[in-house]
């Protein structure tokens, strides 16, 4: 059998065999599923919520403000005064209380006293107090529809349309960035986790001498080749699992849960570019592992280096704020174009906005001639420093020797 | 025809010159000494024959023939230090390494038992790498070496941090393989295991050839003029002796060049002294190596 067969079988073999790799492969899965029977048990199992009814007080120097006391599970209990009401208050009797000022009318401020220490006020106290004043204020003056349309929130539906005017088929919204969001980390997870145990098994090889015994059956380039393609393979089985249990694991959980899971959509092309993205970012970064692996003097060396690419690999999920803000921000074309933030850019990005055809074109071209360019050097640094252990070489050492090869 | 052939090989690191126009060849049936103190470039050597690294110049042929991958196949190399896949069972990694030598499984599992039972390291198959010792380990590494049944074993320092019993089993085996007219080459910084084991040497020093040729005509070349002597009786002055030197346990008797041991013998016997040992003095492979570098310098 070909001899880059063999290793590419050996590695791929000894990389799905570890425990980290088959834990990583099946937790993504299992986890959701394992969230989804929890979430659809406590969603039926628990039966309807008891609402506790929350009594906060007012004072209503304006008067008039004496309707509408019930705002959904708050009661409201109107005080005389504001000694009455601070009274009931640090007594325990009611936990907060507000006072309609007599001058509420011209400068719309309302007070609030709590014993409470809060970083805002709730929500659904805001909502109260506003509906109970809003509903006090418009009655007999509109009709009580008109009163209820004011006091609902804005049901605002936005529809995305294609440029031929028909309605697209993808509409956008979180539904759309749940699965590439946490696909982006898992491809990170997953292109680190195989360069590790590429420079892992260089730097054990290295390290044992058995790159000796190796070398003297096989060539650089086999042994290369064979690594890179096995290790690669393994990742690429892990994403594709992965992947393959997304539309699984969506219609699980819409079929059950309904709601908002039914409004996650994988973006088009999501599968196919998560594949081509994870196989050409795999092929830089374990072109950039060999290299680093070659020229540590140990697995553990070679580990401490990986991350300073690797890290790389998380920008653009540090910045994902910003995209989700200011999706057209340009540093988004330097991360989609740039080849190691690229993978999990365009990821992000396609469950965001979408990624321009050129941008994608461009993105993969630059990704091609950097796997290319660091490739060829892997190999060159591969074939001086494979052979020198315990000797870390200095940069200029490094690059003289790759210059000459 | 010749098993190796290295032709005026040169090798340079950005600090020294580690071989300095080396030649040498090895035949097949013979065990070859390749000796030399640490440093002195006999692992750079051989990793150029093994095809690991280029020479800057010269070259080196393997049965004739420029190494490449039909070659290595025909090779089994031990390197200095020694490691193998601390996770893959024994088995496992004898199999996966001579595949890599063009064996197909199932040879290598059968093969792998009989050498496994010969060394008697079978109970260990299963077992992980990991779990051996450095002494099992290293013979571990030796079946890997020659499992493939190789004609050309380039063996490195292998006696290195093993007991003598594996030490002895490990000659025993580097003699049957010379037996099978396999060529052995066997590189080392003791030179005292080479004189046991070795037809032919090459001494290194400072990446260049130092001795080179025959152990025992070497060893005659440089024997000196003087007996070894251990004997019962009183001695009294011997005609040809010119000088003696007391040992722990012997004499050393150091003749005039005209007397032959032979005839000191002859006296010794006649004069009715009892004679426990009697011996040409021939000095060391290290001695050898002190008097050759001390001339150069």
């Amino acid at each position: 059998m070909n001899k880059t067969l063999l290793i590419f079988r050996h590695e791929f073999r000894h990389a799905i065999k570890r425990k980290g790799f088959i834990i990583m492969t099946l937790i993504v899965p299992v986890l959701a599923l394992l969230a989804i029977g929890i979430f659809y048990f406590v969603s039926t199992g628990a039966g309807p919520a008891v609402v506790e009814t929350t009594t906060i007080g007012y004072v209503d120097e304006v008067g008039g403000f004496d309707q509408h006391t019930t705002q959904g599970n708050i009661e409201l209990v109107s005080f005389d005064t504001q000694d009455e009401a601070t009274a009931a208050l640090i007594n325990y009797d009611v936990p907060e209380y507000f006072v309609i000022p007599a001058d509420y009318t011209s400068t719309g401020v309302v007070n609030r006293y709590t014993l409470t220490r809060e970083l805002e006020t709730p929500q659904n106290i805001t909502t109260a107090i506003k509906n109970f004043l809003t509903s006090n204020l418009l009655t007999g003056e509109v009709p009580p529809e008109t009163i209820e349309l004011v006091e609902k929130p804005l049901a605002l539906v936005t529809t995305r349309l294609t440029e031929t005017g028909e309605v697209a088929t993808e509409q956008g919204g979180f539904g759309n960035l749940i699965i590439p969001g946490i696909f982006s980390l898992l491809l990170a997870l997953s292109l680190q986790l195989s360069c590790v145990y590429l420079v892992q098994g260089l730097g054990d090889e290295k390290e044992s001498r058995l790159i000796e015994v190796l070398l003297s059956s096989v060539n650089t380039r086999q042994l290369l080749v064979g690594k890179v393609l096995g290790l690669g393979t393994a990742g690429l089985v892990q994403v594709v699992v992965w992947l393959a249990s997304l539309p699984l694991l969506l219609n699980l959980a819409s079929s059950t849960l309904g709601g908002f899971f039914g409004a996650i959509q994988l973006p088009a092309n999501f599968i196919v570019l998560g594949i081509v993205y994870f196989i050409l970012g795999y092929a830089l970064l374990a072109a950039l592992s060999a290299g680093v692996g070659a020229i540590s003097p140990s697995a553990r060396e070679g580990q401490q280096l990986i991350p300073i690419f690797t890290l790389l690999l998380f920008v653009p999920l540090w910045f994902s704020s910003i995209l989700f803000v200011f999706p057209n921000n340009p540093l988004w074309k330097v991360l989609t174009i740039f080849p190691v933030t690229a993978p999990i850019a365009v990821m992000l990005r396609l469950g965001v906005t979408g990624v321009a055809a050129w941008e994608l074109a461009v993105s993969l071209a630059v990704m091609v001639l950097s796997i290319i360019l660091v490739m060829f050097l892997a190999i060159r640094a591969f074939r001086v420093y494979l052979l020198m252990y315990g000797k870390r070489p200095r940069w200029g050492e490094i690059i003289r020797s790759l210059k000459s090869g | 025809m010749l098993a190796v052939e290295v032709n005026h090989i040169v090798k340079s690191f950005t600090d020294k010159t580690a071989v300095d126009d080396l030649s040498f060849s090895v035949a097949q049936g013979e065990i070859f000494g390749l000796i030399g103190p640490n440093g002195a470039g006999k692992t750079t050597t051989i990793r150029m024959m093994m095809d690991i690294i280029k020479p800057d110049s010269g070259d080196v042929t393997i049965f004739g023939e420029k190494l490449g991958e039909a070659t290595k196949n025909k090779l089994g190399y031990l390197p200095e230090e020694r490691g193998l896949y601390k996770k893959l069972s024994v088995l496992e990694s004898i199999v996966y390494l001579a595949s890599l030598k063009g064996m197909d499984k199932q040879s290598a599992a059968e093969k792998a038992d009989e050498l496994l039972e010969k060394t008697g390291m079978l109970a260990t198959k299963s077992k992980k790498i990991e779990a051996l010792s450095r002494g099992m380990g290293q013979i571990i590494q030796f079946i890997v070496t020659i499992i493939h049944d190789p004609k050309l074993v380039v063996l490195d320092e292998p006696f290195a941090g093993l007991d003598p019993v594996n030490t002895e089993l490990l000659k025993s085996m580097c003699l049957e393989l010379r037996n099978q007219g396999k060529a052995v080459i066997f590189s080392t910084h003791q030179m005292n295991q080479v004189e046991e084991l070795c037809d032919r040497i090459l001494m290194v020093n400072n990446g260049q050839a130092v001795l080179y040729g025959d152990l025992s005509e070497i060893r005659s070349r440089y024997r000196g003029n003087s007996v070894l002597l251990d004997f019962e009786g009183k001695l009294g002055e011997l005609p040809g002796v010119t000088g003696k030197r007391q040992h722990k346990g012997y004499i050393e008797l150091i003749l005039d060049g005209k007397t032959t041991p032979k005839q000191l013998l002859e006296r010794l016997v006649s004069r009715g002294i009892v004679i426990n040992r009697f011996e040409v003095a021939t000095p060391s492979l290290n001695e050898i190596f002190l008097k050759e570098v001390g001339k150069k310098s």
